[in-house]
């Protein structure tokens, strides 16, 4: 029997202080009754004797303290789960939301999951095509990887994502899939062109999507990605699928979990953040992986927009030290007109080595990929040079490098929303724009490489 | 004793009833036994660290004290494992729990079943005394683990017997001055807040060779000393921690994933055991210790794994090895400490960071050092060398990790994200690093390598720093103001970047390279630069300088198989000397 506590000793949204509890657990999961019956769900943060400080995943309107009914279910927040979510949509607490029935739970999982056993994780080494230049050559995805994009507002990170959705295979390879998308505050707008997407390419049948509208309860927003990550693991590790989890907006859900620090009167630590949003943010990213003798295994890719543009913002700097690269978009490349307008000096893949040359891509991957780096890296100081001092002033040798990075820029990079380029295409065309350089400054690549890719006409 | 939980917030449990806990004891927490350790004590209220997950806990629960420090167990074992911060075996979890790691779960860090073979070097009557070695064991192929009498006891070996023990027999017999007999086994248990005891500490004066140029030439640690590694991320601060884990010239490796990447782990799991020691041709498994406290395990435990690393790290010191520890990344510790002190409310100080993180990250540093072992033999001498990642906000090092560890270490190498950009990896900045064991390691290598080696260094050090103060003058009139010398140090200072300083981790050749291979590549660098001057003087063609075949030779001089290099870099200084005299003489000519 579940007793209902009558309480309620101060509303402060999204906190609540509730009296004279008893066997009141730390993270237990609550539920409030207001008078007309409504139900709101909440979660207690603290427990201290017989009080206990709960949150609230709602709003805390129209909740009469000494009317409202609160009680404890005695486990944390959970999912149900079974492969009946696929192709359904979700709200951000969990609950059905497309006029579908119930599902029928095969088992219920805590959404807070368990940290991954580092001796259990097997490390992800297959090459994901994804037919983006700029990621399969110089930024490679592999299967289990979690690779975010830093996008600013204005800057067309859907379209990358969806087109990342819908080219994304691993070679020569027949298994099955699944997509996760949790949508964490972000617009109808930018949410239904996922779903339209998702829908034009057939692929939302195999899709779960969790959705947390900007009108939603920002402190629902906790909730939400850990909703879409227990699904993702259930549909990995138990029903071996290769998963992929798309996360947006996470700069709105770093900004629910500050709402609920500051209601907390915790110290706060970097504009406003709590101290520990590395670690909380971690629990999420850490959750993507591929295990030990399972053939399931979790891709994410984690959207966040940088508050003015700033990589060194809380949100995406810590992101960065957790997830193994970023892709970064830029907003001049986004204003030359270049699309994907993906910024590639400071993009990153960090697990790309494994994941690329013979046998995997091909030999000559890792040289031109490293060389290609070089070059654009040297091109733009080159054209930095020139808008300082007039072309007159660049050696014959940094003309060629300004030319190159131009050249890369509007082919390699520039490849549009709808182009599928396989790896074999990404590769030639960067040979092709190698061919730009002086053959003595092509240091990064094997001389036979060059023999054989690029023969002394 | 027990208690009962009041308060449960996060990781911090608050339980009364504790009155004869003492302040740092482990006790066992509700039903589950999670594992806590006592910060603070108010009458027989205690605030308790939980290192587990806490969900499920109430007022009510109870608590168990079990009297003892948090401590790892130290013996045979240890080498090739895995841990996690508070000294668990993961891959035993991994058998017991499957992928994810259970709470409340109790396994000892080394294994009671195995069996090890002994082989006593004592004999019965022997006199002993703390860290003495009774006996020793073959613990991998390459370390021989030396088991030693714990640094409190001392007395007489009553009886001692060889052959195939587990860690928890009893070994031999020990009588104390009282006459009280205690039993050796061959595991040692100590608390890990507390440094192991040593004879002496020393002045570190030998290098640790990590293979990488830019530390071995430019910035050299010494063994026993202390380094910090900070950048932004995306600078390659974990490719740097696994390159000295993999090439370091050190006995033992203990390396300490504290809150960072799980597959960073999984990373270094899978590939030592591939990767063989350059010195003795043993899979560097053999002699590395992990701990992975990754970052979505629970943060209380990350807060131990750097002490639990580095009491580790003594116990092989006080053998007579030399050990490297590394930190990835002290600023997840720090972080660590920030969000208990948080939860305990205590009076923050900078950042919300509490008042004692400075003193907290000199205790670890100072752990560090060259010493002359405890024990009755007065030869034994070992070594830590403490290498610390630093992960510092927006790679800004003006916050307080980054501070309080630059002033204690003594080495930094500085990560710079445009070199990283760039690729020039590693991206160690050479104009902001530093080392200040330079001069003490000078001697060391004026006996080695003769007074060239250190002569190089400066002026290579010189020709990087000149050419920044060039590339100012390049940026703000163009390259063609500059003199031919000028343009020669920008050639030479571009040669020394592209063609030494940048060394790839991922290439089989180039990951490694040994001391007499970097002071040769230095020396056909510098004989360039040379001699490019002197044909300046006779008025040779810059150009054609720039653009003898020789340079392109050595630009891969990197990737020359290590057998050859000796005879390949030899032909290469020839060619060059020969194709510059050339040139002179046809502008003599002209």
């Amino acid at each position: 029997m579940i007793k209902e506590y009558k309480t309620i000793q101060e509303i402060a949204s999204p906190l609540m202080l509730v009296k004279q509890v008893e066997g009141v657990t730390y993270d237990e999961l609550a539920e409030i009754e207001l008078p007309d019956g409504e139900v709101r769900r909440c979660k207690v943060l603290e427990v201290e004797g017989d009080t206990a400080v709960v949150q609230l995943f709602e709003s805390a309107q129209g909740i009469n303290l000494a009317q409202s009914k609160v009680r404890f279910l005695g486990h944390p927040l959970e999912l149900g789960v079974s492969e009946d979510m696929l192709g359904r949509v979700f709200n951000g607490m969990g609950e059905p939301i497309d006029g579908g029935p119930e599902i029928l739970a095969d088992e219920h999982h805590d959404i807070n999951g368990l940290p991954m056993n580092p001796a259990a994780r097997a490390y992800p080494a297959e090459f994901i095509q994804t037919g983006v230049s700029t990621i399969d050559g110089l930024n490679t995805l592999v299967r289990g990887q979690k690779l975010p994009i830093f996008s600013a507002s204005g800057l067309p990170h859907a379209n990358l994502a969806a087109q990342i959705a819908r080219q994304a295979r691993v070679l020569g390879d027949e298994e099955t899939f699944a997509v996760v998308f949790a949508a964490i505050g972000i617009t109808f707008e930018e949410s239904e062109y996922f779903i339209q997407e998702f829908r034009r390419t057939g692929a939302i049948d195999r899709t779960v999507v969790f959705s947390n509208l900007a009108n939603d309860p920002a402190v629902e927003r906790i909730a939400t990605p850990r909703m879409a990550l227990t699904a993702a693991e259930y549909l990995a590790f138990e029903k071996d699928m290769q998963v992929l989890v798309i996360l947006t907006d996470i700069t709105n859900y770093a900004e629910a979990l500050r709402e609920v620090s500051a209601a907390k009167k915790e110290v706060p630590g970097r504009r406003g953040y709590p101290g520990y949003l590395y670690t909380d943010l971690a629990t999420l990213y850490e959750r993507a992986g591929r295990r030990i003798g399972k053939r399931g295994s979790i891709t994410m890719i984690p959207i966040l927009t940088m508050p003015e543009d700033d990589k060194t913002h809380p949100i995406p700097d810590l992101t960065g030290y957790i997830t193994e690269g970023q892709i970064i978009l830029s907003r001049d490349l986004h204003r030359k007109g270049i699309v994907p307008p993906v910024d590639v000096l400071p993009s990153l893949s960090r697990l790309k080595d494994k994941g690329i040359g013979e046998g995997k891509t091909r030999e000559d991957h890792a040289g031109t990929m490293n060389q290609l780096f070089a070059a654009y890296a040297r091109g733009k100081d080159a054209k930095e040079l020139m808008t300082i001092l007039g072309e007159a002033a660049l050696s014959d040798d940094d003309k060629q490098f300004a030319k190159f990075a131009d050249a890369f820029e509007q082919e390699y990079v520039n490849q549009g929303n709808e182009v599928n380029r396989s790896i074999e295409d990404t590769l030639n065309l960067g040979w092709e724009l190698l061919r730009i350089l002086p053959r003595t400054e092509l240091k990064r690549i094997k001389p036979e490489m060059i023999e054989k890719y690029m023969p002394e006409a | 004793m027990s208690g009962t939980i009041t308060k449960v917030s996060g990781p911090l449990v608050v339980a009364n009833g504790l009155a004869d806990a003492n302040v740092s004891d482990v006790v066992r927490v509700g039903e589950q036994r999670l594992i806590g350790e006592i910060l603070n004590m108010t009458g027989d209220s205690a605030s308790i660290q939980v290192y587990e997950e806490t969900s499920g806990l109430g007022p009510g629960a109870g608590v168990e004290t079990t009297g003892m420090p948090l401590s790892v167990e130290l013996g045979p074992g240890m080498l090739e494992n895995i841990y996690d911060g508070i000294q668990r075996p993961l891959p035993e979890i991994r058998d017991m729990t499957g992928s994810t790691i259970a709470r409340g779960i109790e396994v000892p860090a080394l294994n009671r079943e195995r069996r090890w073979q002994f082989v006593p070097t004592l004999e019965a009557g022997a006199e002993v005394v703390g860290g003495d070695v009774i006996g020793t064991v073959q613990e991998t192929s390459a370390i021989l683990h030396k088991i030693m009498v714990p640094p409190q006891l001392k007395g007489t070996i009553k009886s001692i017997t060889g052959g195939e023990f587990t860690v928890a027999d009893t070994v031999a017999v020990l009588t104390d001055a009282q006459g009280v007999e205690h039993a050796l086994t061959m595991v040692q248990r100590w608390p890990v807040r507390i440094a192991r005891p040593y004879a002496q500490k020393f002045a570190p004066n030998r290098p640790m060779n990590s293979g990488q140029r830019i530390i071995d030439t430019l910035f050299p640690i010494a063994k026993g000393g202390t380094a910090a590694v900070p950048g932004p991320f995306g600078s390659g601060k974990t490719v740097v921690q696994h390159q000295l884990a993999k090439w370091s010239d050190v006995d033992i490796v203990v390396y300490i994933g504290c809150g960072e990447r799980g597959n960073e782990m999984t990373d270094v799991l899978m590939e030592f055991p591939e990767l063989t020691d350059p010195r003795n041709g043993e899979p560097l498994m053999k002699r590395t210790v992990l701990i992975a406290n990754t970052s979505d395990m629970p943060v209380a435990a990350r807060e131990a794994s750097i002490y639990t690393g580095i009491t580790i790290a003594e116990y092989f010191r006080d053998m007579g090895y030399d050990v490297a520890v590394l930190a990835d990344s002290t600023s997840r510790w720090a972080e660590a400490l920030r969000e208990m002190s948080g939860r305990l409310e205590e009076m923050p100080g900078e950042e919300g960071y509490p008042a004692y993180l400075a003193s907290r990250i000199a205790q670890f540093y100072e752990r560090a050092g060259c010493v002359r072992c405890i024990g009755s033999d007065e030869d034994r001498r070992g070594s830590v060398t403490a290498i610390g990642a630093v992960s510092p906000p927006g790679g800004d090092i003006s916050e307080p990790v980054s501070q309080a560890t630059m002033r204690i270490v003594k080495v930094f190498w500085s990560l710079d994200s445009s070199l990283a950009y760039a690729r020039h990896f590693p991206a160690i900045n050479w104009l902001t690093s530093y080392s200040l064991y330079v001069e003490s390691l000078q001697p060391w290598y004026e006996a080695t390598f003769g007074a060239d080696y250190m002569k190089n260094r400066s002026q290579a050090m010189s020709i990087l720093q000149q050419e920044s103060e060039l590339q100012e003058i390049v940026r703000l009139v163009g390259q063609d103001a500059l003199g031919a010398s000028d343009r020669l140090t920008m050639e030479t200072a571009k040669m020394l970047r592209e063609d030494f300083l940048q060394q790839n981790a991922f290439a089989d050749i180039d990951s490694y390279s040994e001391y007499r291979r970097q002071f040769l590549l230095m020396q056909l660098i510098l004989q360039y630069d040379a001699l490019c001057r002197d044909a300046l003087e006779k008025n040779a063609p810059m150009q054609k300088l720039f653009a003898i075949p020789a340079r392109v030779e050595i630009g891969r001089a990197k990737s020359v198989p290590n057998d050859e290099y000796e005879t390949v870099y030899a032909q290469i200084g020839a060619d060059m000397t020969a194709q510059i005299k050339e040139i002179v003489a046809g502008g003599e000519e002209q």
